[in-house]
């Protein structure tokens, strides 16, 4: 009890409300089954929140939404592997906004402390304080939690309800439910009797559920295998529906105009706009203006006639000004130590120092389909259409905009063209919200213009670091690192549920405070800046710009060291953690690194454990004519146990490249107020010929599985920027590196 | 003014203005939603179609410019009469997010259109305006292939 104790009584920032409270608050709500939000119709049952059965088979409901990273496949899966149905008979769904579907992972990852050095003890204490999660309702895909969330949850629905269905026909053959068997979505009797599930769902649901033993993996016929993705067919014909491809009878399409400051507006004039084709109404929406028209674009060019007198913002007006509070925040006393091993402010004896300073820019997410949402207020309340990441929250920030309860909300979850973090924010359904409000009885889709998308994002901050480190002996025996940030978890839990509870925010120091190395005197402290631009989570978060000064760093503590870059982290880490070393090697194999390279060819090293999972990534580049080729990528990652295969191996590239383009050329900037990038020509990504070829391997030796979603992505900029170095000389320490570097 | 229009072999008569782009005559006026809206700019390639079997940002194609028939995403194959380029699409499991894949495949079909095995430099010549945030062009690279293959046999 003494540890649930000391960890109530800590602060620390997500969910700290409820943590502070005490851990009974959440084991009380535990205790009470969550209202099953499923409303079955006739010839449906529902035999959990989960789980409906009709007619026609077996409907999943999936509520992590699906943003590209195959979460339906899976856990279709999951519930596949218990349920005895045939994976490809399981439609999936994603569902309603409901408490029943909170993320038991997304919470008990925020547990403070170095979580590779977690015993399985304090691991399951984790999953206990997963019930911040439900106490809070947070529905959310998000953190790389879908698989840690959904990997006990889904094969336990599924086996609980493959015993209510073996229940019913027990009752219904009059013999015992263990001479019973299921197959293919049916119980067989042992004369061969065989009752579908369809026919046994309504009688299933009367039963009690039970829990029941899992089976072993060795008996799994499709985790563990890559399997067909069940979005695939729609997403290679068009017939996907993303957010943006909602059509609803009678819809009206608007375009917005908001602040560019993100401060106030102070007036506009829209007498142009009012007679140009198309347009049916202008809507104030506080800060800004949406036009109401018959045509997307007709709504746009609308926004353009309309001139508009904007308060100035809330922050700094140029990028200097904004970056020097975050200086002026390395400088200061630090707000949280969250890793003091051994004594980082004393050089060892003989020890020769290393230091630099670091800096990262703001990010955009960009992604590939703008923000949009399409709303409808009716008699029945507010009906809200958008690809999101947290349900609950849209609905319960959307109905506070239309003044309604949140059961008077339905929140109908679409694919996602990227999410990437930016669609765990709500702004999106709440103008939607606002328009609706103008025009009751008429669904309007509001479509953000990529350039209103860009200049209005909740970005991923820019952050400064001070490393200092001491080599001895060929290894590191200091480091001391310090990282300056604006609170990313307290703006959005602000606009999540209206306040941010106090405490250090654990993701401004994700990837430096803990990573598996055995270094005896390590030491980070983080530091705290207030600044008001507008931030949020950014695929990977505090670990994507920590991992560059992380392992940039490490790189050059090996070079001080006279080490070969990759063997330095290899012994440090085999001291330290087996998993991370056990990647160094894969990638270590798989590459031939033997330290040497030949004229014109660079190669770089970088390992990052963030999300529970170890990554190690070796980049080649390559000089063409005094042009840099990232040529090829080596990734190495161990999520513990591979649920499947080709989807892990398509996160991990992805994750790379969203890391690379951020490293090569991604920045947002601010003048007057104003992000200075507006669409992708400023705002360049990876394309296909700037593509390195890659090749995966994924490891299984963590005792638990861990998430692959965002891990991918830290070591993109820090593997470039350590084979930029081993080609040139040149030590890249901001980002992106175009400004020193060209790049194919 | 009234504009006739041919779009997956089916006659359509809108009127629009002659400025409205392409893209928003299919998305928001016939409800061809396949074709998507990325930048408007035409650096995404998200929005792309064919005229005349010529690959085209529909973003950049105002309304009294098109200059042939049109065959969006929906045209070029459907989920029960999959195109080979779709198939190999399916086969080596391209898409993430797949909002960029609609414009991807239409890019790809007009360059196999033009050169039935294309290299690797080919690929990336011609695919280079089509953005894909989620990275999925190892696999792009592959299905090319792949479909160049399958339409030779």
């Amino acid at each position: 009890m003494s540890r649930i104790g000391k960890i109530a009584r800590r602060t620390f920032l997500i969910g700290s409300a409820a943590v502070v409270g005490g851990v009974a608050i959440g084991a009380w709500y535990v205790s009470r089954p969550a209202p099953n939000p499923l409303t079955p119709q006739e010839g449906e049952a529902s035999l959990n929140a989960f789980v409906v059965i009709d007619g026609n088979g077996v409907t999943l409901v999936a509520p992590r939404a699906e943003m590209g990273q195959g979460v339906r496949t899976t856990w279709a899966a999951l519930l596949a592997e218990e349920l005895d149905v045939n994976w490809e008979d399981i439609k999936v769904i994603h569902g309603p906004a409901a408490a029943a579907y909170y993320n038991s992972a997304m919470m008990a990852s925020a547990l403070p402390g170095i979580e590779y050095r977690k015993s399985e003890f304090t691991r399951n204490l984790g999953e206990a304080l997963g019930v911040i999660g439900k106490v809070f309702e947070m529905q959310i895909t998000g953190g790389s939690t879908a698989m840690r969330d959904g990997y006990e949850r889904m094969r336990a629905t599924g086996a609980a309800a493959r015993e209510m269905l073996k229940e019913a026909a027990a009752k219904r053959l009059d013999v015992k439910a263990r001479d019973l068997r299921t197959e293919g979505g049916a119980v067989i009797a042992p004369d061969g009797t065989r009752l579908t599930y369809s026919e046994l769902a309504a009688d299933a649901a009367a039963q009690d559920p039970r829990d029941v033993a899992l089976r072993d993996p060795s008996q799994w016929r499709y985790l563990g295998k890559s399997l067909p993705r069940v979005d695939i067919v729609e997403k290679s014909t068009g017939t996907a529906t993303f957010g943006i491809d909602v059509r609803v009878e009678g819809m009206k399409f608007a375009a917005l105009k908001v602040s560019p400051r993100r401060g106030a507006m102070n007036g506009f004039d829209a007498s142009a706009a009012r007679t140009m084709p198309g347009v049916e109404q202008i809507v104030d929406v506080g800060d800004g203006v949406a036009v109401v028209a018959s045509n997307t674009w007709l709504a746009m060019q609308a926004l353009e006639a309309i001139t508009f007198d904007w308060g100035p913002a809330p922050y700094p007006a140029t990028t200097d000004a904004i970056f020097a509070p975050i200086a002026a925040a390395l400088g200061a006393e630090p707000t949280a130590t969250p890793r003091d091993d051994g004594d980082a402010s004393t050089v060892p004896d003989g020890a020769t120092v290393v230091e630099a300073d670091y800096s990262a820019p703001y990010l955009a997410h960009a992604t590939m389909e703008p923000m949009n949402a399409t709303a409808l207020i009716d008699a029945d309340g507010l009906t809200i259409w958008a690809g999101n990441q947290g349900p609950t929250i849209l609905r319960d920030r959307c109905a506070e905009v239309a003044g309604l309860d949140a059961d008077q909300v339905t929140v109908h979850t679409t694919y996602m063209g990227g999410g990437f973090g930016r669609r765990g924010e709500v702004d999106f359904g709440q103008y939607a919200t606002r328009v609706a409000m103008a025009l009751p009885g008429v669904p309007v889709q509001l479509t953000w213009s990529r350039e209103e998308d860009m200049t209005h994002d909740f970005y991923r901050p820019g952050t400064m670091a001070r490393m200092r480190g001491a080599v001895k002996n060929g290894t590191a025996v200091m480091l001391d690192a310090q990282v300056a940030s604006p609170s990313p978890s307290q703006q959005a839990l602000k606009r999540w549920m209206g306040f941010a509870p106090g405490g250090p925010d654990n993701v401004i120091t994700e990837g430096l405070a803990n990573q598996p190395y055995a270094i005896p005197n390590y030491r980070c402290r983080n530091h705290q800046a207030d600044v008001a631009v507008p931030i949020g989570f950014w695929r990977s978060v505090g670990n994507s710009h920590n991992g560059f000064y992380m392992e940039s760093f490490m790189d050059e503590m090996a070079h001080a060291a006279g080490a070969d870059p990759l063997d330095f982290r290899l012994d440090l880490a085999r001291r330290e953690w087996a998993p991370a070393a056990g990647v160094l090697q894969a990638v270590k194999d798989m590459s031939g690194w033997t330290g040497q390279t030949p004229d014109g060819t660079g190669r770089g090293v970088a390992m990052c454990y963030a999300f529970g999972t170890p990554v190690a990534t070796v980049i080649e580049v390559q000089d063409e004519g005094g042009a840099i080729r990232i040529a090829k990528a080596w990734m190495a990652c161990d999520p513990g146990i591979a649920l499947d295969p080709s989807i892990i191996e398509a996160q991990m590239f992805g994750g790379l490249v969203y890391g690379l383009s951020a490293a090569m050329s991604e920045e947002i900037t601010f003048d007057n107020g104003i992000a200075q990038q507006e669409n992708f020509p400023d705002y360049e990504a990876l394309r296909i010929h700037q593509m390195p070829q890659v090749e995966v391997r994924i490891l299984e030796t963590l005792p638990h599985i861990s998430g692959v979603g965002e891990p991918g992505t830290p070591g993109a900029a820090p593997a470039l920027a350590n084979a930029l170095f081993d080609l040139t000389g040149k030590r890249a320490r901001q980002l992106p590196l175009n400004k020193m570097f060209d790049f194919i | 003014m009234t504009t006739t229009l041919t779009i997956n072999g089916t006659r359509h008569s809108v009127d629009l203005p002659d400025d409205l782009p392409l893209l928003w005559v299919l998305r928001d006026e016939i409800g061809l939603t396949g074709t998507k809206y990325g930048c408007g700019v035409a650096a995404c390639g998200a929005c792309t179609v064919h005229i005349d079997g010529e690959a085209v940002r529909s973003c950049q194609v105002a309304l009294s410019d098109v200059w042939g028939d049109v065959t969006t995403i929906e045209g070029h194959g459907t989920p029960d009469a999959l195109s080979a380029l779709q198939q190999a699409w399916i086969d080596h499991q391209v898409a993430q997010c797949g909002y960029c894949q609609s414009g991807q495949i239409m890019q790809a079909a007009a360059l196999l259109a033009q050169a039935p095995s294309p290299t690797d430099a080919e690929i990336d010549e011609a695919m280079q305006g089509n953005l894909c945030r989620c990275g999925t062009y190892p696999r792009i690279r592959a299905a090319i292939h792949s479909a160049a293959k399958a339409m030779e046999g």
